[in-house]
């Protein structure tokens, strides 16, 4: 771990609550797609819960974090109610957007979400707007905008941070670099020595952390979030990771060295976190086991009320697209 | 005729105006788009001037050259709870920014549950007639009219423009609001005040009894002309300026084609696969057995828009083209029974 300042326990605590929370949820879900209980595409971000873990306890609820399909983590990391959230990769109406999402949209407004893309590099413009409205009302929200390396190569990319950064705008990009652009891997498609030297070209902050060490990303989290909030622009953080359930469910990730892998899942920053924890004696293994016991029931409970929901009706297929009336 | 109703005013003072009562009225609506604050020169077609002076740049933004970018600040905003009116200066480049319109603008109020919505409005103008060529020029209104969760209006008079403009800058959803280059500078009665015109509401702007011609924006000045013309020859032409294609106004169509029971659409994009051929299909379902004759449409020649001003004269529907399609319909040879 890093010999940077310090969370407090509290706050280390929180971290790998949501750590573990969204572990669970990963692996509950591989679960009830394999048993036919979802029918979804489903992409995986274990590996890369500490990222928004350390970055959420950073924010406050009238932030904003928008996403991608590979996205639970930074939902799970906002705040998202479990039972509408569990509802919602179901299909269910009482899912948070009515099952007329999925699980590549989730959305949900009053915890901070208002947008999650299946389209790579799209949330970066939609993020500038988000936040441009944050800087109209006078208020120091800032708006988190989660990526993947792969769309850093995309021109959304590109246009998104030079107008933040003309703008000023109050907005965190966060890449979630786990090396692989689908199945491709970095340097056959990324020209750049780093995400962060991509920043230099737009005249903006850009800084390389450990995605995986818990420490360095609330560090780095701290610093852009307070830069953004006291009006002195956006940041762009290269978190390294590693993603170790493929591009999409089913990808066995053959295009990933047999050495590289083990060598990633040795280093798995979850048991690591706990092994620190307990080891600096923030947390007994007691504790910590509590804590991951509270997680699952309180997912079994989503599961359950997800289960139980009724799909939506045909009708809801007139309902949503357009307003039922204008405003005055 | 009173004074006020003398006044004349062009298209682009008329846009000028909406955009000026729409943010002295509201806080939240905002103006964003290439070179449109005053110190860039107010807008390459002048519709934002001064509007900057007077909010301030803060409210009134010029952006880079950047199509995603102008229109995911602009959803973004609208999420955030603002009014975002987005100026992207030709339709053409609308396509460098369709990720953002297609699918997002349009989707997110479907996709969240409701949950959120994008009040926004792309002001986009567009037109042949000054030899721009094929990639500045186009008419795509059938491209956004086919997304669900997008409205399409196209104004042909000030008036309309003015009207039409507040009612999309203060409706809930993504609108799409199309200028046409050579109607910017033609003149018409100045707008009521604060007056909107519904979204959804055709017009019958000249009444007849023998054949129904439908269009909008600028080739309605040639559908007027041709009717003016064909008065004279003893044939009584209405005329329906749709002024919003979706969501479109079916009944206002059905009441005068009921009548006359011939219809014509003219409109400047191309005619395959085109809003004429809608209007039709839904003519053929709601008035099959009044029909007299084949539903008539005209558009532009299916090629890219053309430089060579010959070429480009010939491509738009020309009066001639129009007159004759007006004429078909009426031709013994074609009438069904």
């Amino acid at each position: 771990m890093s010999e940077m300042a310090s969370p407090d326990r509290a706050t280390l605590l929180e971290i790998y609550r949501i750590a573990t929370l969204i572990k669970t949820a990963d692996d509950r879900f591989i679960e009830l797609i394999k048993a036919g209980q979802i029918a979804s595409p489903y992409y995986s971000p274990r590996g890369q819960e500490l990222i928004p873990a350390a970055i959420s306890v950073n924010l406050r609820p009238s932030d904003t974090v928008v996403t991608t399909y590979r996205g639970i983590h930074d939902q799970l990391g906002k705040g998202i109610p479990l039972k509408p959230f569990v509802a919602e990769f179901m299909g269910k109406a009482t899912g948070t957007c009515k099952g007329k999402g999925g699980p590549m949209h989730i959305t949900h407004v009053a915890s901070g979400l208002p947008v999650t893309t299946g389209i790579v590099g799209a949330g970066l413009p939609i993020a500038n707007g988000l936040a441009w409205a944050a800087q109209l009302r006078k208020s120091d929200d800032v708006t988190v905008c989660n990526f993947g390396d792969g769309a850093t190569n995309i021109g959304a990319f590109h246009e998104a941070l030079n107008l933040a950064s003309v703008w000023k705008l109050p907005v965190i990009f966060v890449c979630q670099n786990n090396g692989y652009a689908e199945h491709t891997k970095y340097e056959l498609g990324t020209s750049s020595r780093t995400i962060a030297d991509r920043a230099i070209a737009y005249g903006m902050t850009g800084v390389e952390v450990d995605g995986n060490d818990a420490i360095a990303m609330w560090s780095a989290a701290r610093s852009a979030v307070g830069r953004a909030r006291a009006g002195e622009g956006p940041t762009l953080i290269d978190a390294k990771t590693f993603r170790f359930r493929g591009h999409l469910l089913g990808d066995d990730s053959h295009y990933i060295s047999k050495d590289e892998m083990a060598q990633a899942m040795a280093a798995d920053p979850l048991p690591r976190l706990r092994a620190w924890l307990i080891d600096q004696g923030h947390a007994t293994d007691g504790a910590l086991t509590d804590l991951e016991r509270t997680n699952e029931q309180a997912f079994e409970e989503a599961v359950r009320f997800g289960l139980d929901s009724p799909f939506p009706d045909v009708s809801e297929l007139d309902l949503d697209v357009y307003a039922m009336e204008t405003a005055a | 005729m009173s004074t006020a109703a003398a006044k004349q005013i062009n298209m682009v003072q008329a846009i000028a105006l909406a955009l000026d009562e729409a943010m002295g009225r509201d806080d939240s609506v905002l103006v964003l788009g290439e070179d449109i604050a005053d110190k860039q020169g107010g807008g390459v077609f002048k519709c934002t001037a001064g509007l900057s002076t007077k909010y301030g740049t803060e409210r009134v933004k010029s952006t880079p050259i950047a199509e995603q970018a102008i229109m995911g600040a602009a959803i973004g905003a609208a999420l955030g709870g603002m009014r975002p009116v987005a100026e992207i200066m030709l339709m053409n480049f609308m396509t460098v920014g369709m990720d953002q319109i297609i699918n997002h603008a349009a989707k997110l109020r479907f996709m969240t549950g409701g949950q959120t919505h994008v009040p926004l409005t792309i002001r986009t103008a567009t037109g042949a007639g000054f030899g721009t060529g094929g990639q500045h020029a186009d008419y795509l209104e059938s491209w956004f009219a086919h997304t669900a969760g997008l409205k399409v209006v196209a104004p042909s008079t000030p008036a309309d423009a003015y009207g039409l403009l507040l009612s999309c800058i203060f409706d809930d959803d993504p609108c799409i609001f199309i200028e046409n280059l050579p109607l910017y500078f033609v003149p018409g009665a100045a707008p009521v005040p604060g007056e909107r015109v519904p979204i959804g509401q055709a017009k019958v702007v000249r009444e007849g009894s023998d054949v129904t011609v439908v269009s909008y924006s600028r080739t309605m000045l040639e559908v007027l002309g041709v009717a003016e013309a064909l008065a004279k020859e003893g044939i009584s032409v209405e005329v329906i300026d749709l002024r919003t294609i979706a969501p479109l106004d079916m009944a206002t169509i059905n009441r005068s084609v009921a009548r006359t029971g011939r219809a014509v659409i003219a409109h400047e994009a191309q005619v395959d696969f085109g809003v004429g051929a809608e209007i039709a299909t839904r003519l053929h379902r709601d008035q099959f057995g009044r029909l007299k004759a084949p539903v008539g449409r005209v558009g532009a020649a299916r090629s890219p828009v053309p430089f060579s001003k010959p070429l480009e004269s010939a491509f738009i529907p020309t009066a001639a083209r129009i007159r004759a399609a007006i004429l078909d319909t009426l031709a013994p040879s074609v009438a069904t029974p």
